[in-house]
């Protein structure tokens, strides 16, 4: 493939706690991400699922440099960004956009849909022929809004459609790269699929790249041609889509595949996985293998070597996993068809 | 590009936005013309907007009622004219002296127009309450969304000193530095300009008033700067400027003007109080909190001194509060008026 649009190696992000009675001091940290390494190629969509507290958020927000990484690269086109300042950053903003979980938080109540998305031209400086509203009416079409509602106020809009307006900001500078953060979770499955749908039409039609983050597997699915699955602030298991649904080599990734509820009840009942206890705290992770603790497979060797992400034997290429006792492949599903809407 | 999903897909989940869509008055007014809108149908507002509006006027026009009405507040027309006091300095005439020359009555005592007392003193008063209001949410604001905003030490610093602000005893200290920050300016033997009172007192109420709005714009600016939209403009590469005044400010504008409502009379009514201590503007300068506390005196002999300028106090708090209100509903576009 080409040279990567984003690139993520060895990316952490430690948020102090702060504790003491008068000086305030650092007493602990939590380990959000620890040494994570993602590629995102140009108009490919990457997928990052993960638990709860995971980790999936803060990486996405480090990709969009809204955080400082504490270590690692983020490279956009070769150029480390991990750094850099709001003014270096500047040519490199338009390019990456971010759509946000929560419709109702990510609208300022008080603009108008009109001035919410017209915000990152102004920002900018980009007047597009035709004046900026014709541009704002032209995008509010594209998502599927009715571009008279310009002057209305977000909360007059439904869910679903409050996330057409987000996605409309992130159109609004014609970007390479949308880190999409949990962009369906808060929505009715039924609007889910529109939205999801809409992506999809998107990421087509005008090639932009996804880093396209969730919990749903079976929207990831959907939508993205790489998948990397988190658990506690490292990815576990990166591999394209089918590799990933069809051989999982990961114990955790076992695991939640075999969460997924089955839509097919007269079918034959799956093996179904179920992980004891909770996800360890991110303030100590468990030494060697984070899953571990919970990993039904556990043996000495996990608690004192730090498994490698590594190209596994009989893995095709580009399916890592970090495991020191890997599932077999599961034999089915040797032979994969890319959806051909999607093959580029 | 063609439109990957029809436009009405989502609405048939909302058929509310749906029939509001072809409603023609809502399409294409921009939210200042809406604000206006909503405001000019709050009968409440606008009648509230007229009284507070009159009683600025009155203030900013007291020479001209003056020269219209043919008294002045400072004449002792009861001491010079026999016939308008008794032996004991009450009005002779029933309710406290009220005739076609004093149409509020007499002052007791010295005998002054009670009329003119209060235009003149609703000058003075309104002057200083609005000119401190207006320093105070000036700073207010911007040391909130300072401390907000930029978070850390900064904050820790500011909150210190609003912590010791805010338990300061701030009527002790208004008795104890007023003579001070006068003497700084005029020596003891010299009278004391009433300018010079004037801004004493703006720069006193100012010094005390700020800290409340501030912590409240604090803890505002925190919760919002948390919230995703703040986080979008920021993944647009929005500068720090403009994320505080278009992003934060609009949301902002509610308790500014809630917190500046209740300031305005609250210091109408504090710079009264020190009036009445001697710290404030003292005599012959009409004022409107001073001719309250007089009124208290001698309520039981003479109840007009003491009807005039309570009652108009009332209406101008009522009033200003009720305005505020309105202001606030018309601001918000999620109130339903």
């Amino acid at each position: 493939m080409s040279e990567p649009l984003l690139e993520m190696s060895g990316l952490t992000k430690h948020f102090p706690i702060m504790g003491g009675l008068i000086v305030k001091r650092q007493v602990a940290q939590v380990h959000a991400v620890d040494g994570v390494d993602l590629t995102v190629h140009a108009g490919e969509s990457v997928g990052l699922v993960g638990e709860s507290g995971c980790g999936k958020s803060t990486t996405g927000r480090l990709a969009a440099r809204l955080l400082e990484p504490t270590a690692g690269t983020v490279r956009y086109r070769g150029r480390d960004i991990a750094h850099s300042s709001r003014r270096e950053l500047k040519p490199i903003r338009p390019e990456i956009q971010m759509i946000f979980q929560d419709p109702y938080s990510s609208l300022n109540p008080r603009q108008t849909v009109g001035g919410i998305i017209r915000g990152p031209m102004e920002v900018n400086g980009i007047a597009p022929p035709g004046g900026r509203n014709a541009r704002v009416r032209e995008l509010l079409e594209i998502v599927g809004l009715n571009p008279e509602h310009y002057n209305r106020f977000p909360h007059e809009f439904s869910g679903g459609q409050r996330q057409r307006i987000g996605i409309a900001r992130a159109l609004a500078l014609e970007p390479k790269l949308i880190i999409a953060d949990e962009p369906v979770s808060a929505l009715d499955v039924s609007i889910q699929a529109q939205v999801v749908n809409l992506l999809q039409a998107l990421q087509r039609d005008l090639g932009i790249a996804f880093l396209f983050i969730a919990h749903d597997l079976a929207i990831v699915r959907h939508f993205s041609q790489r998948v990397a699955v988190m658990y506690l602030g490292k990815i576990v298991e990166v591999a394209d889509r089918d590799s990933l649904y069809e051989r999982p080599r990961h114990p955790y990734t076992h695991a939640l595949l075999s969460a997924v509820p089955e839509a097919d009840v007269t079918a034959e009942p799956r093996e179904r996985i179920r992980l004891a206890g909770d996800v360890p705290s991110p303030i100590d992770p468990p030494s060697g293998c984070r899953f571990r603790t919970r990993c039904w497979k556990a043996q000495d060797r996990c608690a004192t070597e730090e498994p490698p992400l590594v190209r596994l034997q009989g893995n095709r290429d580009g399916h890592l996993t970090a495991c020191h006792f890997p599932e077999d492949p599961t034999s089915h599903g040797g032979n994969v068809i890319l959806d051909p809407a999607l093959q580029h | 590009m063609t439109m990957p999903v029809p436009a009405a897909s989502d609405t048939s989940v909302d058929p509310g936005a749906d029939q509001k869509a072809h409603t023609p008055e809502t399409v294409g007014r921009s939210p200042g013309r809406l604000m206006w809108l909503r405001f000019r149908r709050d009968r409440v507002g606008v009648i509230s907007a007229v009284v507070v509006i009159l009683f600025f006027l009155v203030g900013i026009f007291a020479p001209l009622i003056s020269a219209a009405y043919g008294n002045d507040p400072y004449t002792q027309y009861g001491q010079e004219t026999p016939g308008l006091l008794n032996d004991f300095g009450y009005p002779i005439l029933p309710n406290g002296g009220i005739s076609d020359q004093f149409w509020f009555g007499l002052e007791p005592g010295l005998g002054r127009d009670v009329f003119m007392m209060l235009v003149y003193g609703i000058r003075t008063s309104l002057l200083i309450a609005a000119a401190a209001t207006l320093l105070t949410a000036l700073i207010g604001v911007v040391v909130g969304i300072t401390a907000g905003y930029a978070g850390g030490k900064t904050d820790y610093l500011i909150g210190r000193i609003i912590d010791i602000l805010l338990s300061f005893p701030s009527t002790l200290f208004f008795i104890a530095f007023m003579p001070v920050v006068e003497s700084l300016f005029v020596s003891p033997e010299e009278e004391t300009p009433t300018w010079l009172r004037a801004v004493s007192l703006i720069t006193v109420l100012t010094l005390f008033g700020w800290a409340t709005i501030a912590r409240l714009l604090r803890g505002q600016v925190l919760s919002l700067r948390e919230r995703e939209f703040v986080e979008a403009a920021r993944v647009s590469g929005a500068s720090p400027a403009r994320i505080v005044f278009k992003e934060l400010l609009p949301n902002l504008w509610t308790p500014i003007i809630i917190q500046s409502t209740l300031l305005l009379p609250a210091f109408v009514t504090a710079e009264a109080g020190l009036s009445f201590l001697g710290v404030g503007i003292v005599e012959p300068t009409p004022d409107w909190g001073r001719m309250i506390q007089r009124g208290a005196e001698v309520y039981r002999d003479d109840i007009t001194f003491l009807i005039f300028p309570g009652v108009a106090m009332v209406i101008f708090v009522l009033a200003f509060n009720l305005l505020g209100d309105s202001v606030r509903d018309a601001l918000d576009p999620k109130t339903r008026r």
